[in-house]
């Protein structure tokens, strides 16, 4: 049996988590804007950072879930989507304490 | 800490340290990196989820202090998973022991803890409540 490099393989795989990372952030953005919508002005500005962040995850993951060409790791993405991921838990954080005041 | 925060926004250092390995390790890494993500999403989720969809606790707030904790903590996993990415990225260019890290065992106490004490909360609801 050969065991090549797969060359193919190992770049469509981290694809794929990518895409399932994309996913997962969605899932979490649509929670986070139904928590968000209550009708008043404060919710409203919330859920629109919340789209806003949403947005820029959707360019980064896509730009590494996509395409077909040689393998790209590291660089800059891998920090930007865990700076998103903080400010979507931080913005929550705003949306549960907005409901005690 | 400002220099490990700035190391990871700097791929330029990163790659200049040791050799470039064999790609697969380094996508294996990203996926490692990306799995932690997604559980910390699924935690900042599931804060988002317990603040709208819970019924109100016997204590005052509790659906509140459980929703900030899981918040933070998915806050946490995010921010740990991006350093030991680029730690274990660091030690394989050096040929180095990859990182070791008790955070994993961490966060299973955390999760454990607080499950059991939800326990609690709905079995004290199911006594006193009716």
């Amino acid at each position: 049996m050969s065991t090549g490099r797969d060359p193919g393989l190992q770049p469509e795989r981290t694809r794929l988590a990518w895409r399932r990372t994309l996913l997962t952030v969605t899932v979490v953005t649509v929670l986070a804007v139904r928590l968000a919508s209550t009708g008043d002005p404060t919710g409203a500005l919330i859920a629109g950072c919340i789209v806003l962040v949403w947005g820029a995850l959707l360019v980064l993951c896509w730009s590494r879930g996509t395409g077909t060409g040689p393998a790209r790791t590291g660089g800059r993405t891998l920090p930007l989507v865990t700076v998103g991921t903080v400010v979507l838990a931080l913005l929550g954080v705003l949306l549960v304490l907005r409901g005690l005041w | 800490m400002w220099e490990a925060i700035r190391r990871w926004f700097d791929p330029a250092e990163l790659g200049s340290v040791g050799e470039t390995p064999d790609y697969r390790f380094s996508l294996a890494n990203e996926r490692t990196f990306l799995a932690w993500l997604r559980t910390g999403l699924a935690l900042v989720g599931g804060g988002l989820a317990a603040a709208q969809f819970l019924p109100p606790l016997p204590m005052s707030h509790l659906r509140e202090v459980i929703a900030v904790a899981l918040l933070l903590l998915g806050a946490a996993v995010a921010i740990r998973a991006v350093d030991h990415w680029a730690r274990t990225e660091r030690a394989i260019r050096l040929g180095q022991e990859l990182p070791a890290s008790r955070f994993p065992a961490i966060l299973a106490l955390a999760v454990g803890v607080g499950a059991l004490l939800l326990v609690v909360a709905v079995l004290l609801r199911a006594i006193g409540g009716r």
